[in-house]
């Protein structure tokens, strides 16, 4: 009964979201508010529903109730409890729920806690959430009904990919759709305000957390999903360029265009349409990203559904709501009011800049991204678009941006001195070139590219330190001044200098992990060594392993430095019985921030196994970082200041309009 | 019809949260922008007063600040006129709310729904019969049979090692203890008894499976299960150097076909790694021996893991007929323990290795042919 009933919860909450839609979109045309009023306890009501039919399906998976088809192909009565409650959102059917689940828990909070925003955009907003969900329901009940029962009913069921039997699933796709949903926010926002034909500072005030929250939450899926593809498939890699990386990384590349465009809008009501644009443009392509690894367009890990109904019912879903928007801006974009003026070097300026460079890189990844795949539908020729492409394109295309970072935030509004800029960050740029030069003359010119790589990161820690020294007026006033002018500055500030910082670190890990990454394969019998690094690893034997569902092997190794013995590691080789997958399991030790990783390869019947040791230079920062951005995002969303910018005052130059 | 009720509750809850805000005036202060925003520009003006104060920003600057705000302030529009109907203007939006709601849900999910199935938990299914004449029922007959006759040591013995093998090792050691009492006392039956006992303790060896272990050794110094159980025990209790030398002693003295001999192994290597390649490293499943695991999840047995030893049993029996053929009772079973479980197409499949190793025996592969016919299936 309670699976019928979570099923039924299931399609009651779409006969509410089409209501949904419905009513309040017809009142805020009408001016009703009664009928506007709708709109927020039926998102509520949708929000509970959907909530009912989730649980209900991961009542089914707790229990191993094998009369319901997707329990049957996802899990197993003899798997460990953690992966069948994770294993609800590990499979096609599964995810779309929870996919749904976010998108109206995000509407339930807009009508539970908008208290102060006007009831016609409220209206708006939730009537464009409440369609995006019912599309979203359709396609979930026609073609991925994760409900759907079997009778008889068989004994067991398939288990779960392996590779997917990880704490790593557990968290990264809600993480990620957090992310992507959250981006439905701000798309909202953006269609609600194309309707209404009005924008304002209240509608800055509403899109700008939503849209720092689904980064936040974006920036943490892409990096768990990193770290978890770098450990579990034992390639050593931790970014791969894969299509379906990729479709995560757009909408973030968009999103972070948006959340700064966005800080013009709410401080200086500058940029609206554009603002407008990019938000329509981020869940565009979250919604892409949705397709390209759903529709079985892409074979990866994460393609379960390989179905083609499915794919060109997603595409149907994403040609309306795309196409739709982005007609809809066609028509209304000029009717919007014009925002503030600024001139071209001001921090609305280099915002801008950040914009154009943001959105172009985004735009290179689309293009490598699609290009294969439009090739291969066209002329059926395969080709792929690899690492190669991206570090010729997306990279010089950051070289400038990541230069700019620091220069921004001491811009002041409206209009700026680039010069008094300039020295402020000498400090920042001579701690940069020292690095550079320090590093030439230890490691020589072949080392150029990377220490150039290094000095932009330290340019972008040290200066982002900079500006909030120079803000506390550090070593010009009494530290106790300093102190007190630290606590005094709004959270805001803080969290744009920690995340600006993150973004220094993370590309202190790319560079690290990249120049100075060593890999080395051998053939290793019992007793053998080898050396990586100042690293000596020493294979000690074999080690049987067996679990409730899988039994296997690890090899230890021993692992010493200058003949003291500093830790043994232990990969893995699995072979999971239900699907009798093998797998491998690689062993990662960290040295301070740097990470020796070992990988097994064949092992012959003579105990010669292959050995795959990588020794990672600095690559914990590429994650650390992205915490530390997460964490500025999260600082900043705690503030729940009203946003000022107070514009220079002008001397004698004119400003000239934004858009 | 619990179901039905409670899908009338929701579908009831689902329309008046349609029909709730319908039949209310609002209670909101801002319908239009232009409130919000002239409240939003009031706040921005209070908050640029604060920055001034706490020295955030310059004079200059927030007099620029201010006089760019209230220039908005001033532009900001009117609040457009709203309005909301009476209470009864709203007719066709209460249809929608009492028919059209419930239309669509009801609908949509006598279409794609099963409202007709029941669910069905893993747990609930242990009462199911798994087979004709299951290990249930054979055990329900001898336990019958042993309450009347509790004196019969023989029937103790029988039933013990079934109890092992379905994890109820406290019956099992209740059984081994009268076998024990009635039969008297053998380096087998000891050395069983202590497996028993180990089994019902979670795996440990207790001192009273120990004294069992030792009291087999007197009969036989050469009894495997207690050499392994009392080498198992050293590890447990910490003496790693005496385990490996006793794992050692035992491998050494061992046949090279022993069944145990993988798992002694594991426990060994377990302790010291080895340098001989285990067989789950290079080939696919290796034969399952009692490793720890094994033993730990024997010991909180569920009734799927039942299941999964009855599949077990199943395929130990096609193996065996695979190798010695002229079995026609033992096809028979084997197509019908494959209907049971489900599996049309193995059983199928089972049939046509029947088929093929019978070729030159058509007497009996009549009966099998036979028997398939009885079962369903086979007809094509």
């Amino acid at each position: 009964m309670i699976v019928e009933l979570g099923h039924y919860a299931l399609v009651l909450a779409l006969a509410l979201a089409l209501a949904g839609g419905t009513l309040p979109l017809w009142g805020a045309l009408r001016n009703d508010t009664r009928l506007m009023a709708v709109a927020s306890t039926t998102a509520v009501a949708q929000f509970i529903l959907v909530a009912l039919s989730f649980a209900a399906l991961t009542y089914a998976y707790v229990v191993s109730d094998f009369s319901v088809l997707n329990v049957v192909q996802n899990s197993h009565s003899l798997k460990p409890m953690i992966y069948k409650i994770s294993g609800v959102w590990g499979n096609h059917e599964g995810s779309m729920l929870l996919w749904v689940l976010i998108l109206v828990l995000f509407g339930a909070l807009v009508a539970l806690f908008s208290a102060n925003l006007p009831l016609r955009l409220k209206a708006l907003v939730l009537s464009v959430q409440a369609w995006i969900g019912a599309a979203f329901l359709i396609f979930i009940l026609i073609s991925s009904n994760p409900f759907l029962r079997l009778h008889p009913v068989p004994f067991e069921g398939r288990d779960l990919n392996p590779l997917l039997q990880d704490v790593g699933l557990a968290i990264h796709p809600p993480l990620l759709y957090l992310g992507y949903v959250g981006c439905s926010i701000s798309f909202a926002f953006a269609i609600a305000a194309l309707i209404d034909g009005r924008i304002d500072a209240a509608w800055a005030r509403w899109v700008r957390p939503w849209t720092l929250a689904a980064w936040g939450f974006l920036t943490l899926g892409i990096a768990m999903g990193s770290y978890w593809a770098y450990y579990e498939l034992g390639w050593g890699g931790w970014w791969f360029w894969d299509p379906v990386e990729n479709a995560s990384f757009m909408p973030w590349l968009s999103a972070t265009a948006l959340l700064h465009s966005a800080i013009v809008m709410e401080k200086r009501e500058a940029l609206k349409i554009w603002t407008i644009l990019l938000a329509i443009l981020t869940f565009s392509l979250s919604l892409l990203g949705t397709f390209l690894v759903r529709s079985g367009v892409l074979t990866s890990v994460h393609a379960f559904a390989t179905d083609p109904t499915r794919g060109i019912f997603i595409l149907i879903i994403l040609c309306i709501f795309i196409g739709g928007a982005f007609s809809l801006f066609a028509a209304r974009a000029g009717t919007l009011s014009q925002g503030g003026l600024f001139a071209p070097i001001s921090r609305e300026g280099a915002l801008v800049l950040n914009n154009l460079l943001l959105t172009a890189a985004c735009a290179t990844v689309l293009v490598g991204t699609l290009y294969p795949l439009a090739l291969e539908a066209l002329t059926g020729e395969k080709i792929s678009v690899g690492a190669p492409f991206f570090d010729m394109t997306f990279g010089p295309m950051m070289v400038p941006l990541l230069i700019a970072v620091p220069f921004g935030p001491f811009l002041a509004w409206k209009r700026g001195d680039i010069v008094a800029a300039g020295q402020r960050l000498l400090f920042a740029f001579g701690a940069a070139m020292a690095v550079m030069i320090l590093g030439l003359a230890l490691m020589g010119t072949p080392a150029a590219l990377a220490l150039f790589g290094v000095a932009l990161s330290v340019w972008l820690m040290v200066g982002s330190i900079s500006e909030i020294a120079f803000r506390v007026k550090l070593g010009r006033a009494s530290l106790a001044e300093s102190w007190r002018r630290g606590a005094g500055l709004p959270r805001s500030a803080w969290g744009t200098a920690v995340a600006h910082f993150g973004v220094g670190v993370t590309v202190l890990g790319v560079v690290g992990a990249t120049a100075w990454n060593s890999e080395e394969i051998a053939t290793l019998k019992p007793g053998e060594a080898m050396s990586i690094g100042a690293y000596s690893v020493t294979m000690d034997g074999f080690v049987p392993l067996s679990a409730s569902n899988y039994t296997g092997t690890a090899v230890r190794f021993t692992v010493r430095e200058g003949g003291n013995v500093v830790a043994t590691m232990e990969p893995e080789k699995r072979l999971y019985t239900v699907p009798n997958t093998p797998t491998t399991e690689a062993a990662i030790k960290t040295f301070g921030f740097s990470q020796l990783y070992v990988s097994l390869g064949d092992i012959g019947t003579d105990g010669a196994t292959v050995v795959r040791i990588y020794w990672k230079t600095l690559v914990t920062l590429i994650w650390i970082g992205a915490l530390i951005m997460t964490a500025g995002g999260a600082l900043s969303l705690s503030d729940r200041r009203l946003r000022v910018g107070a514009p220079k005052p002008a001397r004698r130059a004119v400003p000239v309009p934004a858009e | 019809m619990l179901l039905w009720i409670v899908m009338a509750v929701l579908t009831a809850a689902a329309s008046l949260t349609v029909l709730i805000p319908l039949g209310r005036a609002p209670r909101v202060q801002t319908v239009a922008s232009g409130g919000a925003a002239r409240s939003i520009y009031r706040d921005q003006l209070d908050e640029l007063a604060r920055d001034r104060e706490r020295g955030l920003i310059g004079d200059a600057e927030a007099e620029a600040a201010r006089i760019e705000i209230s220039r908005r302030l001033l532009n900001s529009e009117a609040g457009a006129t709203t309005s909301s109907g009476t209470g009864s203007a709203y007719r066709i939006e209460r249809l929608v709310a009492v028919i059209a709601v419930p239309l669509v849900a009801i609908g949509l999910y006598l279409f794609v729904g099963s409202p007709q199935l029941a669910d069905v938990p893993i747990a609930s299914r242990a009462t199911e019969p798994a087979a004709e004449g299951s290990v249930d029922d054979l055990i329900a007959k001898v336990e019958t049979h042993l309450a009347a006759n509790p004196e019969d040591g023989r029937g103790w013995e029988i039933l013990s090692p079934i109890y092992m093998r379905l994890g109820r090792f406290d019956d099992a050691v209740r059984a081994l203890g009268n076998a024990k009492r009635l039969l008297g006392s053998t380096a087998e039956r000891e050395s069983l008894y202590g497996e028993a006992l180990t089994r019902a303790s979670g795996d440990v060896v207790t001192d009273e499976a120990r004294a069992a272990f030792e009291k087999a050794l007197k009969f036989d110094p050469q009894d495997i299960r207690s050499r392994f159980y009392l080498a198992y025990s050293l590890a447990q209790s910490g003496k790693k150097d005496e385990a490996i030398s006793a794992w050692n002693a035992l491998i050494d003295s061992a046949p090279t076909d022993a069944p145990w001999l993988g798992a002694a192994r594991a426990e060994l290597a377990k302790l010291q790694p080895t340098t001989t390649v285990p067989a789950e490293a290079t080939v696919t499943p290796a034969a399952p021996g009692p490793t720890q695991a094994d033993i730990a999840a024997a010991a909180e047995q569920t009734p799927a893991e039942r299941q999964a030893m009855i599949e077990g049993m199943v395929g130990g029996l096609a193996a065996r007929l695979d190798a010695e053929p002229a079995d026609p009772q033992g096809w028979e079973r084997l197509l019908r323990a494959y209907m049971v479980l489900g599996r049309t197409d193995e059983a199928n499949a089972a049939l046509a290795r029947a088929r093929t190793a019978l070729k030159e025996r058509p007497d009996l592969l009549t009966v099998v042919e036979t028997a398939a016919r009885d079962i369903g299936i086979g007809k094509d």
